[in-house]
């Protein structure tokens, strides 16, 4: 393999959807060498997966546009080859591997490709197997994609574009559906596979410290359809582009930075565990003394009292065992745990969606057993991952008052209500706009809305923020938030993401094989080492940093900092 | 949760056959059961479909929606055929055995309850071998049988496709429903029947749009990997026929073939008891 010459090189590359008046990227000028990993990263709309879909050749033969200035592909230029002829060369793994997953069992979507190809019965067996083999998906090769798990799906997307010998990998935000224990070891595993074959691997993804995990060769930071950053990971975090643009800095980073030090790029920041913490150490710990907040516990009503729940599709296997807790009035609680832990389910069991085989649900003191699901849902409301999930009108006052409307309010009344919540969610300007022409998160609104506008006392929100990079997170969480302090409804939230569950909930509920572990602050379940090993939570590395500090009280340190950036994040907006 | 209609792996010796062999065997049952009248290869059919339905391992909760929806449908199919031909049976049979005067013009005789007794019975062997069908067949194996006898791959292959989704849309409809039952929208027994039917299309819309999105994502998926440019592909999951394969086509030939010699016999195609 020759590694001085560029595998993938652009050269003053613009690209302007066909929609669009302005171009989605702008002069890129980029090369990658044989044997290189590289991770792009960047906001939505900052033109990061655009660039991935030029590489791969889906723009501009699967979106259309106008593209000017060169790029070659291992030698070749994509738009000339088409999507199919690409294929060869560049191997593509979806952010969703659901969706990426098209054939009915393992062997078969490993093989997809081949068949494609016109490979003989007899060679494509040999091949599959070496494959499975590599990717250890060996015991599964007959499995059916909804017996796995979301990690075993990733490796079967990777094994499908790997039989075709490809040169270049592209992964499309690898993380975006996966629990943090699974990301990381896909990381691991990306990592495992670059060292054993000739490959040249490209990360689209904004989760920079998860990526992280693992060296990358160089990051490609962008934004508005430029590139404002080519740098080595170690010079990028002692710099502050990262979060002048919108990306999440590692959190360990972020301390550091919050003492005052300055980061020197000759100590390695790039891991936590290998860093020399020498220079920094003090000024951290003085920064803890002069940052310790104790929080105090705010007692409250209790609002809906679980006790003893049970559940099981059939009688061999049970999905909720024997749950207890409590959420108070007011509260916003996250539920953690690994795909397929139970999550989903104690949701439905508590919208009644399920009946649960034993156990009692209260709700402000009263067994709400049995009622229907139509008479929970004024007091708890379930928001699903995705807004298309939920929404049936064309229009948003129609959408959101469907609720009130089904259950015979008059309407001069419905119009009050809807327009009050409307106010709250900040669309009271759309009123009268068709769903369609809002964005991703202003959908996710409506579809909150609708729910709030039945005045629950609960709403359970299935992943807010899944899929959604810093900025558009941060705008989410706020506006939860804001709907707690107002409404002061409870809100619990089922989710992946660590930082959201350290930076916006008072209370972890940890759930794995149905059981609940753990129920205690964020803070402390992620300086839990045991705990985040069992549950396949990802430990956060303010942790490892306090650690590396001499500082005993890691879980103290975490809610310091956290509290300490929320402050500072507030009074940047007044 | 059991999915309906679905398939599932098992290993029984109707499972081990070929797609190809199941299509055939499919198809010539069918016709068969369409085109005869006689009662006796009814029966013998009827017979037949319960005892391959045994075999082939296929649970009740598989089929049972479906299997409540097609007797739904058949009562009133047999109801509707009384009252708009009372006297079909009399007609075919050339016979008229009166039992009881209900009302009118309508009289129960035994020829109509006969000829009744014929088409419900008709339901009856087609429906297992269609259950048996859909819950046996691999759906890419059949796919690979289908690419075989000549179906262009692409048309081959959107039909696995929607077998393929077919459990993961119910999962999705199940769980929009369930949303939209939490706001308030009435799918229970407890509505009235015209409020469900239009509830029922508020569930649509979403699941529509969230299908939508899906068909996005695969076809570009398929597309990254090469899917629809060659003119010929190769199948993973091909099962060559095998000697229990030969045997189950020859068998559905010769079986065609002798309810036709039966049943036309005497010239046409009703077996007469009353003569």
């Amino acid at each position: 393999m020759d590694r001085t010459k560029p595998i993938i090189e652009f050269s003053e590359v613009s690209f302007k959807y066909r929609a669009q008046s302005e171009p989605t990227l702008k002069d890129i000028d980029l090369k990658i060498y044989p044997g290189e990993k590289i991770l792009i990263s960047g906001q939505s709309g900052s033109g990061k997966s655009t660039l991935a879909h030029c590489l791969n050749a889906l723009i501009p033969c699967s979106y259309a546009g106008d593209m000017s200035g060169e790029l070659r592909v291992g030698g070749q230029t994509p738009s000339e080859l088409g999507v199919f002829g690409m294929s060869k060369t560049v191997g593509t793994v979806l952010q969703d591997t659901d969706g990426q997953f098209i054939a009915l069992t393992v062997a078969e979507d490993i093989a997809f490709a081949l068949e494609n190809e016109g490979m003989p019965q007899a060679q494509m067996f040999q091949k599959v197997e070496a494959i499975a083999d590599k990717l250890d998906l060996k015991d599964f090769i007959g499995s059916a994609p909804g017996e796995l798990s979301g990690g075993q799906k990733q490796r079967v997307s990777l094994g499908g574009v790997m039989a075709c010998d490809v040169k270049i990998l592209l992964f499309d935000e690898p993380l975006a559906n996966l629990d943090p224990a699974t990301g990381k070891r896909t990381i691991a595993l990306i990592d495992d596979i670059l060292k054993d074959e000739e490959l040249t691997v490209v990360i689209i993804e904004h989760r920079i410290e998860d990526v992280l995990y693992r060296d990358v060769d160089r990051i490609i930071l962008m934004d508005q359809g430029r590139i404002i950053a080519d740098m080595h990971p170690d010079e990028l975090l002692s710099t502050d582009i990262l979060s002048e643009h919108g990306i999440r800095e590692p959190l360990y980073i972020s301390a550091i930075k919050a003492s005052g030090a300055k980061i020197d790029p000759a100590d390695h920041p790039r891991h936590i565990e290998n860093m020399n913490i020498d220079p920094y150490k003090n000024r951290i710990k003085q920064w803890f003394k002069s940052n310790t907040e104790h929080k105090n516990e705010e007692s409250s009503d209790t609002l809906l009292e679980i006790s003893h729940l049970r559940f099981g599709y059939d009688r061999s296997r049970t999905i909720v065992n024997d749950v207890s807790f409590d959420i108070k009035k007011g509260e916003m609680i996250s539920l953690v745990g690994k795909n397929g832990a139970g999550k989903s389910t104690l949701a439905s069991l508590i919208c009644g969606f399920y009946k649960p085989d034993e156990g009692t649900i209260r709700f402000d003191g009263q067994d709400i057993g049995g009622l229907s699901i139509k008479e929970r849902g004024e007091k708890i409301g379930f928001c699903m991952q995705s807004p298309n999930q939920m929404i049936s009108k064309p229009m948003i006052y129609d959408e959101v008052s469907l609720g009130l409307v089904s259950r015979g309010v008059p309407e001069d009344e419905i119009k009050k209500k809807v327009y009050e919540t409307l106010k709250i969610c900040g669309l009271y300007q759309f009123r009268n706009w068709p769903v369609s022409a809002l964005s991703f998160g202003q959908k996710k609104r409506v579809s909150i809305a609708s729910i709030l506008v039945l005045n629950p006392g609960l709403i359970i929100l299935d992943e807010p923020t899944a899929g959604q990079d810093y900025h558009h997170y941060t705008e989410m969480m706020e506006f939860i938030r804001k709907l707690r302090d107002e409404l002061h409804v409870s809100i619990m939230m089922i989710t992946h993401d660590m930082h959201l569950m350290l930076e916006y909930t008072d209370r972890t509920l940890v759930l794995t094989d149905g059981k609940l572990l753990m129920n205690a602050r964020p803070e402390e379940v992620l300086t839990n080492e045991e705990i985040c090993d069992r549950a396949y939570l990802k430990r956060t590395s303010l942790y490892d940093l306090a650690k590396r500090c001499d500082i005993d009280e890691a879980d103290e340190f975490a809610a310091s900092f956290i509290n300490w950036e929320r402050r500072k994040r507030q009074e940047s907006v007044v | 949760m059991s999915r309906m209609i679905s398939y599932e792996k098992k290993d029984t010796v109707i499972h081990r056959l070929s797609g190809f062999t199941k299509l055939v065997f499919f198809i010539l049952w069918c016709m068969t059961s369409a085109l005869t009248f006689d009662t006796r290869m009814l029966i013998v059919m009827i017979v037949l479909g319960g005892i391959i339905y045994m075999v082939s391992g296929t649970r009740w909760e598989q089929v049972s929606g479906v299997f409540l929806a097609i007797m739904f449908f058949m009562v009133i199919n047999l109801v509707c055929i009384f009252f708009f031909a009372p006297y079909q049976g009399c007609q075919i049979y050339n016979s008229r055995t009166d039992i009881l005067h209900l009302f009118g013009n309508y009289t129960l005789t035994l020829e109509q309850l006969f000829y009744e007794f014929n088409v419900f019975i008709k339901y009856f062997t087609v429906i297992p071998s269609v259950f048996i069908f859909l819950v046996t067949t691999d759906p890419s194996e059949l796919a690979a049988s289908l690419n075989g006898i000549g179906v262009p791959y692409t048309i081959s292959y959107s039909l696995e496709i929607a077998l393929r989704y077919i459990p993961d849309i119910q999962d999705e409809f199940h769980k929009i429903k369930n949303a939209q039952e939490a706001r308030g929208i009435e799918m229970s027994s407890k509505g009235r029947l015209t409020d469900r039917i239009k509830n029922t299309a508020i569930i649509i819309f979403p699941l529509l749009f969230s299908t939508m999105e899906r068909i996005d994502v695969v076809s570009n998926a398929m597309e990254l990997r090469g899917f629809g440019k060659k003119k010929q592909r190769t199948w993973y999951s091909r099962k060559p026929l095998r000697a229990a394969d030969h045997l189950t086509i020859a068998f559905s030939i010769l079986f065609f073939v002798v309810t036709m010699i039966i049943t036309f016999y005497d010239g046409n195609r009703f077996y007469n008891p009353f003569i």
